[in-house]
């Protein structure tokens, strides 16, 4: 399919799950729906430099607490509408990225991810220490009384959310099957032959770190909005960081497809979780569910599919 | 009357710690020579090699291609102005398929050093010439991990012409093969000489190197022992007493 | 204006004292990841769980702190060695270290502490010892017993680690299979037991650490957090595998931290150490003492 193609597709089928929304009148469900759409671009952001490029990014809540709190920050001085706020967010964790990247990305990959723990860890003190956005206290924000296009603003944060992953998994496909996407693999492969056969993977690799920061920042910037009330702790929540690496892992780091199962399943079966057991218990289980398929199913499901599909043709 | 030089390298050194690794090394290469490099296991010549490609820098020296310096280049940079290299311990990209293992200096060598893109059609098809050449056609859409060692060393072969270089460094490329094999290679060699590449061969396989070059270098403990013709080489006491064994 | 001299020798001194033990904090990971290439991330909460092991030993049985860390220093020896056999055959056997290999240890690090936090609460746990209490006064300079003794243990820790590093066959093989592993096979000594060895003593070094650091200060679950920068930060300025250069960077963080936390307070704390690593990976990655 080309990639034409694929993105009439992809926004019919985007359409398509938002008109069937609609007809949901559970509340709950744009709530939760929100959450997993969110993790379908953080999933899919990271896999871009983690699956596609193969250098691991711990620090995805930094990014996506960046985009965050820029809202934050935005809706004390002006009123801007939410698409314009995504793209302020993700222009400033886009250049974190590139900024982490030039420092980093000329030693190996386990200090860039190490570095990227870091980043994490001086945002959210930064963060905390800044008493403009509320510090440690957090800061409440205010949803517009007037919600652009229609109804309800839950609905309407879903479907920005609902357009901003068809636009992550676009990207990825598209990246995917270019010529970019074989530059990516080689450095995953080999860097060093990748270099000596002509690729510029120090270019490639910052390539790489700014668009998927980008992507985790302009998932950030709508939080603020969704909870209404933001502090440090939530939105440099650990989970985020484990969801983004988890997702991509379990669901398959060689294609799309994979974060999209990966968010898709596990988002769902944590919101299930939460709800009946409790939040530790669901991290646990995001936790195990990481470290055994690790282990046994490296290609995560998608892997276990096309091994499958394999053996059938055998 | 003699081609211009292509390849010029002035007194290059290179430590690694206390370890030296080469030593004021010199040589240079015409364009279109055929030019042999051999010595001992350990002697520097993988060394050199990833000094001359950007895999590694050297520390003193320069080094000159085309008339340019290019020390401080990164590999890819040398690369699209034109040399490259066959590592001796093959490195494919293990999750592309064969044919995708040619398709990256087809891509990111050619392409980019000529501006024009070709279309997937045209790569492909340039894909299946350089594996026919090798006689790795069937082989095309496997992984490389299938290959045998020795059509691994091909394949390792077929990247570095596939990035269509004006000088080729091919090491160690033979190890392993049969009498008839290093024939076919050696016969592909001077078929891409011919069409103007000049190559740098390094091997142990003496018969394939003597019968090959023009001139033959001679590396042992980091330092350039000889440099002259293959019959002169040989006939060369330093380098019997050091390499050849009496 | 009285410059606070006093404030400032007794900050000074606290920051060397928890410099001394934040070597021993780091020098399991100096081990694994400085000679063996094994980016165990979750050092620091293997870390905790020996705090939380010698809480309980010593709330419910009275177990002396110190006493309960040689007890658990072989049983985590056994555990350290079991991950990396895991580790070893999911990973390092495939080449997938990289990428494979630090979610391992990231989804390690996550499991223990969603783990602690589901059995113990978030409440700080802490232990009481003869020496948790009281200070030394030595004119104006304060010495808490609670952060001399760890400091003295973790200086022995050390010094011992080195020697047999230096000395035993066995050490002088771990510093071998850093740099050349292939000669180590040669010599008949199969590089993954030795690793496999490294790895067990690493982790023991965790619970020693463990015990060491909830004498210094209450524990709850999500503290190891703190310590994945200090570790790290400390490994690489200190130049990775060099064990005294771990201890010259375990000091001099100590002593940033210290008189940061005590002239601008202690939220700035867990951001020094990732600060200092960040600066000394851009600027020089080789570490103060690196190769």
């Amino acid at each position: 399919m080309g990639n034409g193609t694929f993105v009439l597709a992809a926004a019919v089928a985007g359409a398509a799950v938002f008109g069937l929304s609609l007809l949901i009148h559970n509340e709950y469900f744009f709530f939760a729906g929100y959450v997993v759409l969110q993790y379908i671009v953080l999933a899919t952001a990271w896999n871009i430099l983690g699956g596609y490029t193969g250098y691991v990014n711990f620090g995805t809540a930094a990014f996506f607490a960046m985009g965050a709190y820029s809202s934050v920050v935005l809706y004390k001085l002006v009123s801007l509408p939410l698409p314009v706020l995504m793209v302020v967010g993700g222009a400033i964790s886009g250049i974190v990225g590139f900024g982490t990247g030039y420092l980093t990305l000329r030693l190996r990959g386990v200090y860039f991810a190490i570095a990227t723990l870091a980043l994490a860890v001086v945002v959210q003190t930064l963060i905390v220490n800044w008493d403009f956005v509320g510090g440690a206290r957090g800061a409440y924000i205010m949803r517009p009384a007037q919600v652009p296009l229609f109804g309800n603003y839950i609905q309407y944060l879903f479907l920005v959310m609902l357009v901003l992953a068809v636009v992550a998994l676009v990207t990825a496909r598209t990246i995917e099957r270019s010529r970019l996407g074989y530059g990516f693999s080689a450095i995953r492969d080999d860097e060093l032959a990748a270099e000596a056969f002509g690729v510029p993977t120090l270019r490639l690799k910052l390539l790489a770190t700014t668009l998927s920061g980008a992507l985790m920042g302009m998932a950030g910037a709508p939080l603020p909005y969704y909870v209404t009330y933001l502090d440090p702790a939530s939105g440099f929540n650990l989970a985020y960081a484990v969801n983004s690496i988890a997702m991509p892992l379990i669901g398959g780091t060689t294609t799309w497809v994979g974060p999209l199962i990966g968010a898709v399943l596990l988002g769902t079966i944590q919101q299930v979780a939460t709800v009946t057991i409790s939040s530790a218990a669901n991290l646990l289980i995001v936790g195990l569910l990481l470290v055994g398929f690790v282990i046994v199913a490296p290609n995560g499901i998608v892997g276990l599919f096309e091994q499958h599909w394999r053996a059938r043709r055998a | 009357m003699s081609a211009p030089t292509l390849l010029a390298v002035e007194d290059l050194s290179k430590r690694f710690g206390g370890f030296v690794a080469l030593e004021a090394v010199n040589f240079s290469v015409a364009e279109g020579e055929r030019v042999g490099l051999i010595g001992p296991n350990g002697s520097g010549k993988s060394t050199l090699v990833n000094c001359l490609c950007g895999t590694l820098q050297n520390e003193t020296g320069t080094v000159r291609f085309a008339g340019q310096a290019i020390d401080g280049l990164p590999a890819h940079r040398r690369v699209r102005l034109g040399i490259a290299r066959s590592f001796q311990l093959p490195r494919p990209f293990a999750t592309l398929s064969v044919g995708d293992n040619l398709r990256i200096p087809l891509l990111y060598a050619v392409d980019a050093r000529t501006g024009v893109r070709h279309s997937k059609a045209e790569i492909d098809a340039r894909c299946g010439e350089l594996l026919s050449l090798m006689g790795l056609a069937d082989k095309a859409a496997r992984p490389p991990l299938e290959l045998s060692q020795v059509e691994m060393r091909k394949l390792e072969l077929a990247r570095a012409i596939a990035a269509e270089p004006k000088l080729l460094i091919a090491d160690e490329a033979m190890a392993g093969l049969s009498p008839s094999e290093v024939d076919d290679i050696l016969a592909l060699l001077v078929r891409l000489n011919e069409r103007g590449i000049t190559i740098i061969l390094i091997e142990h396989i003496m018969r394939a190197v003597m019968s090959f070059s023009e001139r033959v270098l001679v590396l042992v403990a980091g330092r350039k022992i000889a440099d002259a013709r293959p019959e002169d080489v040989v006939r060369d006491p330093e380098v019997t007493r050091a390499y050849l064994g009496e | 204006m009285h410059f606070p001299f006093e404030l400032l020798a007794n900050a000074a001194v606290s920051g060397l004292l928890l410099g001394g033990f934040y070597a021993a904090v780091t020098v399991g990971v100096a081990i694994s990841f400085g000679m063996l290439d094994i980016v165990n991330i979750a050092h620091p909460a293997f870390i905790i769980l020996g705090s939380y092991i010698t809480y309980i030993v010593n709330s419910t049985l009275g177990v002396d702190p110190l006493v309960a860390s040689v007890i658990m220093a072989p049983a985590f020896f056994l555990l350290g060695a079991a991950i990396y056999q895991v580790y070893y055959l999911a990973f390092e056997k495939r080449g997938q270290e990289s990428l494979r290999g630090l979610a391992f240890f990231f989804g390690l690090l996550f499991i223990t502490e969603v783990a602690l936090i589901l059995v113990f609460g978030v409440d700080y746990r802490y232990v009481t010892a003869p020496y948790a209490g009281p200070s030394l006064h030595l004119g104006f300079l304060i010495l808490p017993l609670r952060m001399l003794v760890p400091c003295a243990v973790s200086l022995v820790l050390l010094l011992g680690l080195q020697l047999f590093l230096a000395r035993s066959f066995a050490g002088r093989a771990i510093l071998a299979v850093s740099q050349d592993p292939v000669a180590l096979r040669l010599m008949g000594v199969s590089p993954s037991r030795i690793k496999r060895f490294a790895f067990g003593l690493s982790l023991a070094t965790a619970g020693v650490a463990g015990t060491l650091l909830i004498i210094i200060q209450p524990v709850e679950p999500s503290v190891g957090r703190d310590y994945i920068g200090r570790v790290f930060a400390i490994c690489v300025l200190g130049g990775m595998g060099s064990l005294p250069g771990a201890l010259v960077a375990a000091m001099l963080l100590g002593l940033v931290e210290s008189v940061t936390s005590t002239f601008y307070g202690p939220s700035w704390s867990p951001a020094i150490a990732f600060g200092v690593l960040l600066v000394t990976l851009a600027v020089r990655p080789a570490g103060l003492m690196g190769r």
